[in-house]
């Protein structure tokens, strides 16, 4: 084996020496380049260390046609502060802003109301200015945060352990993955046809570069998932069977029968879901034998913010799997007077200390979004969660009714939580989607949208509703739905 | 019995065509308290000097390479519950892995117990 050299507190005071940032410019004074790191005696030196004349020596490898030469053109110079709000707000009016319409898109992000103690709460400056402050010494707030957002995760999931997050529920999901091949020492991970098709993109990503096998499907478009077809596609070589739940067309099914069949190859059942609030409502994945859950956490505290920064969510059943868990993780401990206190554990699995061999390259997370999920799950604590879920669903079923009376529509799930897929007569969704904008109802996401090009899917439009639904919506979205199918 | 040692810290014992293989006290204390050990598959086939298992502590993760080319027979279940075991009895009770020795030629390249002593003094 081989002894680490620096494995005594020096090793440590180095690595948390290194995060801090070196103040630019205040070296030689240098007043003119004081945002610069650099002065130009230190670039003359790094060049003549690595044996290059100028800084364009360095680019030559680019193609002389892909260089910009000299300024971009038709760039306009700088304008006032007013000529330039101004030229903004006119390019703000042409969006046609979520609160402003009747509003149903869903398909892995959700429009929520979220109070506004959250954003108050998130701004504190003791949260918001704070980069990676990990030292218990001095981050017990921010500690002590994410060990309830691990909490409410993990119930929320059915887990036992929970991070301190992920970027977003589609990297969460290749982390899943990427865990499960480590457990099982296998390389194959099946994917339902129902996974959301960016989660499955970013897998299928990933795993060019692990080398690992990726068995995808496209969606079957019928009431109930296929999770007969899913489970005759575990092999023995299958790491794990992943499956979203609700899935990308809305519906809900028992998973246990899947975890049964993923168990009984050796395989993992890895859940993925990405609207939280459903799990108000329905069994949590733990519950039916999710060995891995990952998730979308945007629903609860952060917004729709045009699809980012968003939350990945990622917990295990199992605690013999935490040590394979990618991420950071707080854990709760005793100061040496014997009082509570909260800190960073098993960071052995982290880049910072296991180098090549991490768990995974992430060594942080996306700390404001948790706090924001936290405040917000904590704001409406678990009766709330569970009002807020059933009247998602309340109102969700009322749409649902209302739409399959619509000529040439009808509901495609026997079962949903907030969102369900219609089936649409003559023209493709993505057609009707963007007649019903020019009639200012943002409809849904059509199938045809995130599925270029399958002619089996472009029929199907995802309907999303949640709680900032309003009646009025359901019923405008009907009735400019039935003009804009005729 | 013959006792081998290689100079990444593992010690092995030789008895019937199976190789024993641990880490040795000078490299328990280097650690310090070990909190988890990560070990192979009964069945793996590793080669001389490649990762074997790895051993945590309080400090730092660190593997342990396999000291010579064999498949792996048996890994001690009792390191699970109780890793601290190999800062109790590190060359005892808190063995890692047992193996199978593919090619004895292979031991000619490791140290006795007085060479090993006479290496990790000069360290």
């Amino acid at each position: 084996m081989r002894i680490p050299a620096k494995a005594g507190a020096s090793g440590w005071l180095a690595l948390y020496l290194n995060e801090v940032p070196a103040f630019a410019g205040t070296r030689n004074g240098n007043l003119k380049m004081r945002y610069l790191p650099l002065t130009d005696t230190d670039r003359t030196a790094m060049l003549a260390k690595i044996g290059a004349a100028s800084v364009d020596d360095l680019f030559v490898d680019v193609p002389a046609v892909a260089r910009l030469d000299g300024p971009i053109s038709d760039l306009p110079m700088h304008a006032s502060e007013m000529a330039v709000e101004r030229h903004m707000q006119k390019l703000a009016a042409k969006n046609m802003v979520a609160g402003e319409v009747p509003f149903f898109l869903g398909a892995g992000a959700y429009r929520h109301h979220v109070p506004a103690s959250v954003d108050a709460i998130i701004q504190r400056g003791e949260f918001l200015t704070a980069y990676t402050p990990y030292q218990p010494e001095i981050a017990q707030g921010t500690l002590q945060m994410l060990f309830e957002f691990q909490t409410q995760v993990a119930r929320l999931y059915g887990c036992v352990v929970a991070n301190a997050s992920m970027y977003d529920g589609s990297t969460a999901c290749w982390e899943a993955v990427a865990m499960a091949t480590r457990v099982t020492r296998r390389s194959r991970a099946v994917l339902s046809g129902a996974l959301h098709p960016h989660y499955a993109g970013v897998v299928r990503t990933m795993a060019k570069f692990t080398g690992d096998t990726i068995a995808d499907a496209l969606p079957a478009i019928q009431p109930e998932p296929d999770l007969e077809g899913l489970i005759a596609r575990i092999d023995d070589d299958t790491a794990c069977v992943v499956v979203q739940y609700p899935d990308i067309l809305g519906r809900i099914s028992d998973l246990a029968p899947v975890a049964e069949a993923a168990h009984a190859r050796g395989a993992l059942l890895v859940v993925v879901n990405t609207e939280p609030v459903a799990l108000g409502a329905c069994k949590s994945p733990g519950e039916m034998g999710a060995d891995i859950v990952v998730g979308e956490g945007q629903s609860l505290g952060v917004g729709l913010q045009f699809g980012g920064p968003y939350l990945g969510l990622f917990a295990v059943r199992d605690p013999k799997h935490v040590r394979q868990m990618p991420g950071r993780l707080c854990g709760e401990t005793q100061d040496a007077e014997g009082k509570r206190g909260f800190v960073l554990t098993l960071s052995t699995r982290e880049q910072h200390i296991r180098r090549e061999k991490a768990t995974s390259n992430i060594c942080t997370n996306s700390g404001l979004c948790a706090l924001a999920f936290s405040v917000h799950m904590t704001l409406l604590g678990e009766a709330g969660l569970r009002q807020l879920a059933a009247e998602n669903h309340r109102l969700a079923c009322l749409a649902a009714d209302r739409l399959a009376r619509v000529p040439g529509v009808r509901v495609l799930n026997s079962a949903f939580f907030n969102e369900f897929t219609l089936i649409l007569e003559g023209k493709p969704a993505r057609e009707i989607v963007r007649d019903l904008a020019d009639r200012s109802v943002l409809g849904g996401v059509s199938l045809g949208r995130l599925y270029g090009g399958i002619a089996a899917l472009e029929h199907a439009l995802l309907v999303a509703v949640t709680e900032t639904t309003t009646e009025e919506d359901i019923e405008r979205l009907a009735c400019e739905l039935e003009e804009a199918i005729k | 019995m013959t006792r081998y040692f290689t100079d990444e810290h593992e010690w092995i014992d030789v008895e019937d065509g199976i190789a024993t293989v641990g880490i040795t006290e000078y490299a328990q204390g280097q650690l310090g308290d070990i909190v988890f050990v990560e070990l192979p598959e009964t069945g793996a086939l590793i080669e001389q000097g490649k990762d074997a298992a790895v051993v945590e502590s309080v400090k730092a993760a660190s593997d342990v390479y396999a000291p010579i080319t064999g498949e792996i027979t048996e890994v001690n279940p009792a390191l699970e519950d109780d890793p601290a075991l190999v800062n109790s009895a590190p060359e005892d009770d808190g063995w890692f892995f047992k193996m199978t020795i593919a090619d004895e030629g292979e031991l000619d390249g490791l140290m006795d117990e007085d060479g090993y002593q006479a290496f990790i003094e000069a360290l």
